[in-house]
C-alpha cells in the first residue's frame, strides 16, 4: 500500500511494524512528530517523559527488560541524554534499542547547529541515516536487527528535510513481535558498570566495532550506482537526493550506514571513478574518514560547513568544484521585503507579564518616542527555550540570555553571585522547568540565592505543538496522570517567596514582580495562563474608538498581532482577536479607547 | 507530467493542509511525489513555504531557485518574497490579500505598494493571475475554506482528474465542512483570475 508520509511518521511506522513496545520522547523541532504517530498505538506504551535523558533511560530500561525500545529527540536533546547514551554504548543491549537523533542543519527551530554524526564515533555505535520516507521505514526492522545481533544500541539520524518532508512510502509489513528474549536477568558483569566491570566491556566495544564494519559491507542499503565514471560522488541522507537533482549523470556511491564505513566498497569505488567527491551536510564527517583511508577525494572544500543544503547550494559548489559545468540563468536580484519573524499569539500568556517587565526593566521604545535611543536598563534577565524566547525581539526585548533548556536559573545565580550590580529574572517555561529547571531552582536555594524566578506557566509544551508534560496532567497517549503541581514542587525544595498570578491580570503582575524584586531573597512566581491556542472559546473581540483613541501607540507595545496600524489609525483585526480571555490592551489604554466590539461608539478604522 | 509548486503565504491561512490535498491527489493519479514545508518556529504569524515536487520519479524535495512551474501565494508579500523561485514564465497565483507583518504595524517597515509587488513578479513572468480568495471564501461564509479555494484556482494548471481532487478533500477534511470546502474548490476552478492587485 503507497502512502505519502513524513519522515517521522515513517519511522514511527517502521518501529511499529518491527515490533517496538516501548517508546520514550522529550518533544523538540524536527523529532516531535515520531512519538506522536507512535502513542496512537495501544499496544505500545508511550511516554512524554520530563527530558531527554530520562525518555533514553526508560528505553534503555525496557530494553534490558527484553522488549524493543526507542528513544527519540532533536539533536541538542541528545546533548542531555548523552551521559545516558554513552552508558548504554558500554553495556550494550538485550532487547533491541534505537535511539533517533532529529538534527536541524540550518537552525530552523533550534539554538545551535551541530552534527551529530560525531556521537556515534564518540559512544563507537553504528549509524544509520535514511535519505527518504522510503528508507526511514524500511530501516527501522534492519536497525533492530542490527542492535540485537550486536549487541549494541543503534543511533538513527534524521534531519530536518527527511524528518519533515513527505514522500512515497510502499507499506509492505504489518505489526510482526520478535521472537521473544528473556526477561532481565541479573548479570552484573554487563549491566552494573564498576570501573572492574566496565573495563570487561571495553574490548568487547572494539570487536563490535570491527564486526559492524564487516557488517557495512553488506549492509543492503549501502550501494553503488554505476553510471558515467569521470565522476563519482559519496554521499547519505537528504544529501543523496539534491546530488542526485544536480548530478543526474554520475556515478553514486550511497550510504546509509555512515558508521562504521564500509572501507572495501569504498575503495572499490574510488578506484572506479576519475574524480570523487562526498557530498554531504555539516561537517566533513565522511570525507575526513575516507581521507584518512589515503583516499584522494574533495568536499568541503566547496559546500559549505554551515547551514542547510539544498539543490541550488550543491549547484553552485559543482560550479566552483569545476564538476559542473551548466551555469543557472541569472536570475533577478531579490528586492529588500519586510520580514515575517515569528510573533506571540494573539491572546498570548506571555504577552502581559513582557509588557510588564519591558516596561519596568526600562526595555521598550515607544513607536511614537521620539527620541529612540535605548534607555540604560535596570535589570538582568536570563531566558530560557520555548515561545517565550520570542520576547527577545520587538517590541519586549525583555531576554538578555539564552542558551540551552533550564540555563535561565543557573545563569542568573552566577550573575547575582559575580556580584552584578542590578536585579537578576531568570524567565522559564512550565515544560522546560520540568525538563532541566529544578536543579538548577535546587542549587539556587542551597547555594541562598536572591534571584527572581519568573516560570510562564502556560499547560502544555506550546512551541513543539502543544504536547503533554508532567504538569498537564494528561499522559501522551491521552490517558489521565498524575499532575504535578508547580507550586507544590517549587515550596517543597524549599522556597519560602511562592506567588501565583494570573497571566492576564497586568496589575496583578506588575505589583508582584516589583515586591519580589524589592525583597532581596529569593522568590519564584508562577506566572499561569492558558496557551492562546487552547482557549476553548472566543468572546467578542475588543475594538478601538477611533474618537477615543489618542494614538499614543501603548497598545502597539504589547506586540498583539492583532493590534494594527493603516494611515495612522490604530485598529484591532477582529478575525485575530481573542477577546474577554485576554483583555490587556483594555487594561493599558490611557485613554479608556478600547472595549468589547459591540460597546464601541465610532469602531476604527 | 512533471509539476513543481511553491504554496506560501502566512502561518494559520491553511497552506501546509493544502499542500498535503496536493501530494495526496498526485500520488493517487500514479505520480511520484515529494513536499516539504518551512515553517521556522512559531505556530503562527510566521511566513510558511511549502514544496510540493510532482513528477514520475523526484528526487529533492525542495525546489531549486528559478525552477518552480506554478507559485500559488496565499498573500500578495509572501508572492514576492519567493517570487524568485519561479521559472522564466511560469505562473504566478496570487491572492489579492495583505496581511501586514508586525514591523509594519509598528512603524519601522513599510508594506511594499501594489505596483512594486507586480514590477517584482513582472521580473520572472507575465503569466499572473490575481484571485479574490478572501472575498470569495467570505461569501461562501467561512474564511477558513481559502486555502481548498486557492487549490481549485491550482487545479486549473495541473492534468488531475477532478474526481482525485474532491476524493482529496473528503479524505481530509471533517465531514461537516466537505460540503462547504468542495464549492470553494469549484469555485476556484471557475476563478480566471486578473491582471490587478488593489
Amino acid at each position: 500500500m503507497k502512502k505519502l508520509l513524513s519522515g517521522n511518521e515513517a519511522l514511527a511506522l517502521g518501529a511499529y511494524h518491527a515490533g517496538v513496545k516501548v517508546a520514550a520522547a522529550y518533544p523538540g523541532t524536527p523529532s516531535t512528530e515520531i512519538l506522536e504517530a507512535i502513542s496512537v498505538h495501544e499496544d505500545i506504551y508511550a511516554e512524554w517523559s520530563t527530558n531527554e535523558k530520562v525518555a533514553l533511560e526508560v528505553a534503555i530500561g525496557a530494553c534490558y527488560a527484553g522488549v524493543r525500545a526507542l528513544a527519540s529527540m532533536k539533536h541538542v536533546g541528545l546533548n542531555v541524554a548523552s551521559d545516558a547514551f554513552m552508558a548504554v554504548a558500554t553495556t550494550g543491549v538485550n532487547a533491541g534499542l534505537i535511539i533517533i537523533s532529529a538534527d536541524d542543519p540550518g537552525l530552523h527551530s533550534s539554538q545551535g547547529e551541530q552534527d551529530n554524526r560525531h556521537f556515534a564515533r564518540l559512544a563507537k555505535v553504528p549509524m544509520l541515516e535514511p535519505s527518504d520516507s522510503q528508507e526511514a521505514y524500511d530501516l527501522m526492522a534492519l536497525a533492530y536487527e542490527m542492535s540485537e545481533t550486536f549487541d549494541t544500541p543503534v543511533l538513527l539520524r534524521s534531519t530536518t528535510r527527511i524528518s519533515h518532508s513527505k514522500s512515497v512510502v510502499n507499506v509492505t509489513a504489518s505489526r510482526s513481535m520478535p521472537s521473544p528474549k528473556r526477561e532481565f536477568q541479573r548479570e552484573p558483569q554487563k549491566y552494573v558498570m564498576l570501573p572492574a566491570y566496565a573495563r570487561t566491556r571495553r574490548p568487547r566495544m572494539e570487536e563490535r566495532l570491527l564486526k559492524l564494519a564487516d557488517y557495512a559491507e553488506t549492509f543492503p542499503l549501502n550501494r553503488i550506482e554505476w553510471n558515467d565514471r569521470k565522476l563519482g560522488i559519496i554521499t547519505s541522507g537528504i544529501s543523496y537526493q539534491y546530488a542526485k537533482e544536480v548530478f543526474p549523470n554520475a556515478s553514486f556511491l550511497k550510504l546509509t550506514m555512515t558508521y562504521p564505513l564500509p572501507r572495501n566498497l569504498i575503495r572499490q569505488f574510488a578506484a572506479g571513478v576519475e574524480k570523487l567527491i562526498v557530498i554531504e551536510e555539516l561537517d566533513p564527517f565522511l570525507q575526513e574518514s575516507i581521507q584518512a583511508m589515503g583516499i584522494k577525494v574533495s568536499g568541503k572544500e566547496f559546500i559549505p560547513r554551515m547551514g542547510e543544503l539544498s539543490p541550488e547550494v550543491v549547484a553552485e559548489a559543482g560550479q566552483k568544484a569545476g564538476v559542473l559545468t551548466e551555469v543557472s540563468p541569472e536570475a533577478p536580484p531579490s528586492p529588500l521585503l519586510p520580514r515575517r519573524p515569528p510573533l506571540l499569539c494573539p491572546g498570548c500568556p506571555h504577552t502581559g507579564v513582557y509588557f510588564v517587565l519591558s516596561s519596568i526593566g526600562r526595555r521598550s521604545i515607544s513607536p511614537k518616542a521620539k527620541d529612540k535611543t535605548p534607555r540604560e536598563t535596570n535589570l538582568i534577565i536570563t531566558g530560557d527555550i520555548g515561545c517565550y524566547t520570542l520576547g527577545a525581539y520587538p517590541p519586549h526585548l525583555v531576554l538578555d540570555t539564552c542558551s540551552c533548556m533550564g540555563a535561565s536559573i543557573g545563569e542568573a545565580i552566577g550573575m547575582e553571585k559575580a556580584g552584578v550590580s542590578k536585579k537578576v529574572i531568570a524567565i522559564i517555561g512550565d515544560s522546560t522547568f520540568l525538563h532541566a529547571g529544578i536543579t538548577g531552582l535546587v542549587d539556587a536555594v542551597y547555594n541562598q540565592s536572591k534571584i527572581t524566578l519568573v516560570i510562564l506557566d502556560n499547560g502544555t509544551t506550546a512551541m513543539t505543538g502543544h504536547q503533554e508534560h508532567p504538569g498537564t496532567g494528561i499522559s501522551a497517549q491521552g490517558k489521565e496522570a498524575t499532575r504535578v503541581v508547580l507550586e507544590d514542587l517549587v515550596r517543597g525544595a524549599g522556597v519560602q517567596n511562592v506567588s501565583v498570578v494570573d497571566a492576564f491580570d497586568l496589575k496583578e503582575v506588575r505589583n508582584t514582580i516589583k515586591t519580589a524584586l524589592d525583597r532581596n531573597e529569593l522568590s519564584v512566581i508562577i506566572v499561569r495562563g492558558s496557551c492562546a491556542v487552547h482557549k476553548p472559546k472566543r468572546s467578542e473581540p475588543r475594538a478601538i474608538d477611533a474618537e477615543l483613541c489618542s494614538r499614543c501607540g501603548v497598545c502597539l507595545m504589547l506586540g498583539c498581532p492583532a493590534i494594527q496600524t493603516e494611515d495612522e489609525q490604530i485598529f484591532i483585526d477582529s478575525s485575530l482577536c481573542v477577546g474577554e480571555s485576554c483583555n490587556l490592551c483594555a487594561q493599558i489604554c490611557p485613554q479608556k479607547a478600547i472595549g468589547p466590539r459591540s460597546k464601541v461608539v465610532k469602531v476604527a478604522p | 507530467m512533471k509539476a513543481d509548486v511553491m504554496i506560501t503565504g502566512v502561518g494559520g491561512q491553511g497552506i501546509i493542509l493544502a499542500s498535503d490535498v496536493l501530494g495526496e491527489v498526485a500520488i493517487a493519479d500514479g505520480y511520484d511525489v515529494k513536499k516539504t514545508d518551512t515553517i521556522g518556529m512559531a505556530q503562527r504569524g510566521g511566513s510558511v513555504i511549502s514544496h510540493v515536487r510532482i513528477a514520475d520519479k523526484v528526487y529533492s524535495p525542495l525546489i531549486k531557485k528559478g525552477t518552480a512551474d506554478i507559485l500559488l501565494a496565499f498573500e500578495k508579500l509572501e508572492a514576492a518574497r519567493w517570487a524568485d523561485y519561479l521559472k522564466k514564465d511560469g505562473i504566478a497565483i496570487v491572492n489579492n490579500h495583505a496581511l501586514p507583518p508586525l514591523s509594519v504595524s509598528m512603524g519601522t517597515d513599510r508594506y511594499p505598494s501594489d505596483e512594486e509587488i507586480l514590477a517584482i513578479l513582472k521580473a520572472h513572468t507575465d503569466r499572473i493571475y490575481i484571485v479574490e480568495g478572501n472575498k470569495r471564501a467570505q461569501e461562501l461564509g467561512n474564511i477558513r475554506t481559502l486555502n481548498v479555494f486557492m487549490l481549485g484556482c491550482l487545479s486549473r494548471f495541473l492534468p488531475l482528474k477532478a474526481e482525485t481532487w474532491q476524493e482529496g478533500i473528503i479524505q481530509r477534511l471533517p465531514q461537516k465542512v466537505q460540503q462547504i470546502n468542495l464549492n470553494a474548490f469549484e469555485l476556484g476552478r471557475k476563478e480566471t483570475g486578473h491582471g490587478n492587485l488593489s
